[in-house]
């Protein structure tokens, strides 16, 4: 990926067509930004490509490659509409500006699996003008009417005539004209690209091992950096030794910042020993008495503590007392770590007048702003330069990180890259939140939910995030997959409709921090709803795909994701001893999914083993299915393994786990067999980089109950944790 | 001064002989392919080839393989059956595991005349990748040990 030098001036000097788009809330402006002048100061395009005469389209990525394949899918659309050949297709990584942030999210920021969906439309139409612009040009070059002449693969045709121009032959006469308004979309059955499984454009290069990470920048003159944290919450240094890690070769500088102590040196080890050599010493921290017992026993008491009401629909504690049955569980979820294999990094130059910033980041937007503040600089003296991401999974849409590299770069004149050790990334991560909540409900004779209400304790994500989005007391983030945030409004609710429906939040006191991680708190969640309405089926004997159905009357796509996946397990036949089939369903992001799991328990030793998932998955219209599968089987993966292996683990007021030999992630030997159906859909586009790992966990519980008849409401599901709830039988 | 072949190109570097190669590929020698993921041998993301088997670099004092012959990721032919057959199953994702995956999988064919691709599948517990790309890593193995045997045939 070249890195893409593009000034405002530079990108008026186009020599071919260019098309910009400007998406506000009140609809898309196209404009030809072809000719100087074209802006007028006010309009900020969101979306920009261009066609030159050599043929090649150059399309701008204003996202972040994280794996998820985007880099890939927009241009994908905008080739498309355009009539492009996708041989000239080239992508480049846009600059941090304003002009690329996302129409769902107002800020740019690859979060929220926004960017297919939230560009879909956009890029259609962007192409589209394009491409008639092109067949505008050929009709007048010709002078034959534009209903004469169609375009394909780079190339306008006169039917007539047989006579053909290319794109860039006609860029020059192209460049010159309007913008048309309403260019006519392809029908579906036109598409050439989408819908369609294409090769990703980053692979190639992956597969070298040339594109580059944050980790992999090189900026001349730059050192290395890297700090010692404190081992609890809120411990201070009480001395360490700055002349004997200044002995160490190589060492340049030590300086004392609020997050701990830099060391910076000409590489990664000399950095590295210079850190052992400055033998800090900490006190005790704020919480020395916190382990991962201490926790779980505080958000158990939690529960009992009076929280802030998030929803409260009809009388939900009368209904509860009429009706004929009520059930009550407890369920508890630990914090889980984003353990990126690309460790946390970034490279800072700061100089008088500008900073500039090398950066695996999901949020460009939020990494202005938090450079600015550090550095005093204005937003605009920031640069920030994309890389690619070795992973994201949401650690890379916070930017602690990036504060702490630009605090280290006030006291060096040079650049410096920022690594963190894996123990860093880990013990210092921003995890998924820890959850523990109660539900109780109340069913009536008929075995429908008549009410529901669920206490949910959490360690608050925006608390760090941004503690101004917490409304009421509420920390909305917490709750998605439960209940609908208020304005900016996220529709995050549950797909099951209840009529007396209560929500109460309790954030937790204690200081660890927190961060969106994969579909935010939908998969915590959907875990507890989608185990509790399965433990509610069982009780009132009914099918867990019939008792679901029956409670999504109104909700038509999750019904049919539920009834696809039926059909693709072979649910209902029977299964040998020791094996188990569960089912789960979840809706987010304007997608739904449902997967049903099959595992295999070795009561002896509480190992399960997940041995089949199936997933059927309804995103509305797709752009590269391929990319979908992809995306799916990760997430399947990815909530397996939290599953049954992954709990961060603390000890006297810090993170007690560290590296991948104490925090243990699925491996291959322990991937089931994986098969995906995405639906065909004429509906609302939905996201696709998170769904996919809500309902894994609560199919595997609920497929481990249907084996052994024994309900496990703790995560992980690991062999300690089962054998416990095996001696309970 | 340490002597170390690496891709066939002879260097010499001023480093403590204590210093791990990976660091040593990455910041002495700028051949940025070879990822530091974990540091201790856990994750599989800086294997590299030390005369010809598998190592991870991140553990390797640079002192241990001076004179020795060290393969990264650059130094495998870009034709080579393995990488061919990465892009084939499009397996990457984010793609910072993957180099080290690659290595480790081109040293496991490459050590037996007639790889079975379910011995090679059960060498492969000790790569991590956090995407989740194992079931197109697992096709991708089957087509790579495909393309070497048609390799040989020619």
């Amino acid at each position: 990926m070249k890195e893409l030098k593009l000034t405002r001036r530079s990108f008026l000097k186009a020599t071919g067509l260019v098309i910009a788009v400007s998406i506000t809330p009140f609809g898309t402006k196209i404009i030809n930004a072809s000719e100087r002048g074209s802006f007028d100061g006010t309009f900020k395009p969101s979306v920009w490509y261009e066609i030159t005469p050599d043929n090649k389209v150059t399309i701008y990525f204003g996202n972040s490659e994280m794996g998820q394949g985007s880099m890939t899918a927009l241009p994908m659309i905008v080739a498309d509409e355009l009539e492009a050949h996708w041989k000239y297709v080239q992508v480049k990584q846009a600059p941090a500006d304003d002009s690329f942030k996302s129409p769902i999210l107002g800020a740019q920021v690859t979060v929220a699996s926004a960017s297919v969906r939230g560009f879909y439309e956009p890029l259609r139409k962007a192409g589209a003008v394009g491409r008639a612009m092109f067949i505008k040009a050929a009709a007048e070059t010709w002078g034959v009417p534009e209903d004469e002449c169609f375009a394909r693969l780079s190339t306008v045709f006169h039917r007539k005539s047989r006579k053909k121009m290319t794109y860039g032959q006609l860029v020059e006469r192209a460049s010159k004209l309007k913008v048309p308004e309403n260019a006519p979309l392809k029908e579906e059955k036109d598409f050439r690209y989408i819908g369609k499984p294409m090769r990703r454009i980053d692979i190639p290069d992956k597969v070298e091992g040339k594109a580059i990470f944050g980790l992999d920048i090189q900026v001349p003159g730059m050192v290395c950096a890297v700090v010692a944290h404190p081992p609890a919450y809120n411990a201070k240094p009480v001395s360490f030794d700055e002349a004997l890690a200044l002995a160490i070769k190589g060492v340049k500088k030590v300086v004392k910042i609020p997050q701990g102590i830099a060391v910076l040196a000409d590489d990664f080890y000399s950095a590295q020993k210079g850190k052992e050599a400055l033998n800090v010493k900490w006190d005790e921290g704020s919480h020395p008495y916190m382990n991962s017992e201490y926790i779980e026993k505080y958000f158990m008491e939690c529960l009992d503590k009076p929280g802030a009401v998030a929803k409260n629909v009809g009388d939900t504690q009368k209904a509860l007392s009429e009706a004929k049955k009520t059930y009550e569980a407890v369920y508890y979820l630990p914090h889980v770590a984003h353990a990126m294999m690309e460790p946390i990094n970034v490279t800072v130059h700061l100089q008088k007048d500008r900073c500039d910033i090398w950066a695996p980041t999901q949020a460009q937007t939020g990494t202005r702003m938090a450079a600015s503040r550090v550095t005093g600089l204005p937003p605009e003296k920031i640069h920030v330069h994309t890389t690619f991401l070795g992973c994201g999974l949401g650690r890379r849409s916070q930017v602690d990180f990036i504060v702490e590299a630009c605090e280290i770069a006030k006291h060096y004149d040079k650049p410096i890259k920022l690594i963190w050790t894996r123990e860093d990334d880990i013990k210092y991560d921003r995890f998924r939140a820890a959850t523990c909540q109660r539900i109780k409900a109340g069913l009536d004779g008929d075995g429908n939910v008549v009410a529901w209400h669920q206490k949910v304790v959490c360690t608050s994500i925006l608390k760090f995030y941004n503690p101004a989005w917490i409304k009421n007391g509420v920390d909305y983030f917490c709750l998605w997959g439960i209940v609908d945030s208020p304005p900016p409004p996220v529709f995050s609710s549950t797909v099951y409709e209840f009529p007396n429906f209560y929500v109460e939040q309790y954030l937790s006191e204690l200081p660890i921090p927190a961060a969106p991680w994969r579909s935010v708190q939908n998969a915590p969640n959907a875990f507890v709803i989608e185990c509790f309405i399965d433990e509610l089926a069982h009780a009132s004997g009914k099918d867990p795909i019939e008792f679901r159905m029956n409670l999504l009357k109104n909700s038509p796509r999750a019904r049919t994701v539920l009834e696809t996946v039926r059909e693709m397990s072979g649910w209902g036949k029977p299964l040998p001893k020791g094996k188990g089939r569960g089912i789960a369903q979840h809706s987010c992001f304007g997608s739904y999914v449902a997967q049903v799991a099959e595992v295999a328990v070795n009561e002896k030793t509480g190992e399960i083993k997940v041995e089949k998932v199936f997933c059927a998955v309804d995103c509305g219209p797709y752009v590269n299915p391929d990319t979908i599968v992809a995306q799916i089987e990760g997430a399947i993966i990815l909530g397996i393994s939290t599953a049954l292996k992954e709990e961060v683990l603390f000890d006297k007021g810090g993170v007690k786990s560290s590296n991948f030999d104490d925090y243990k992630i699925l491996r291959m030997s322990e991937v089931p067999e994986i098969r995906v159906e995405i639906l065909k859909s004429k509906e609302k586009i939905g996201g696709i980089g998170e769904p996919g790992v809500t309902p894994v966990a609560p199919a595997v519980a609920n497929a481990f109950f249907n084996a052994t008849g024994v309900r496990i409401r703790r995560l992980p599901m690991n062999p300690k944790i089962v054998l416990e709830a095996l001696r309970r039988k | 001064m340490i002597s170390l072949n690496v891709n066939g190109k002879v260097y010499n570097v001023d480093v403590p002989p204590d210093t791990p190669l990976v660091w040593v590929l990455r910041d002495h020698l700028k051949l940025m392919g070879t990822k530091y993921a974990c540091g201790v041998g856990e994750c599989g993301a800086c294997t590299v080839h030390v005369d010809g088997v598998a190592k991870r670099s991140c553990v390797i004092p640079v002192g241990d393989v001076h004179g020795k012959k060290i393969v990264t990721i650059e130094g495998l032919p870009k034709n080579h059956p393995v990488k061919r057959a990465w892009i084939m199953e499009q397996v990457p994702q984010c793609g910072f595991c993957q180099p080290g995956t690659i290595m480790q999988v081109a040293y496991l064919i490459a050590k037996t005349p007639n790889p079975d691709p379910e011995k090679v599948l059960k060498e492969m517990d000790d790569i991590i990748c956090r995407c989740g790309t194992y079931p197109r890593m697992k096709k991708a193995i089957k087509k790579a040990i495909e393309l070497s045997k048609k390799g040989v045939k020619k």
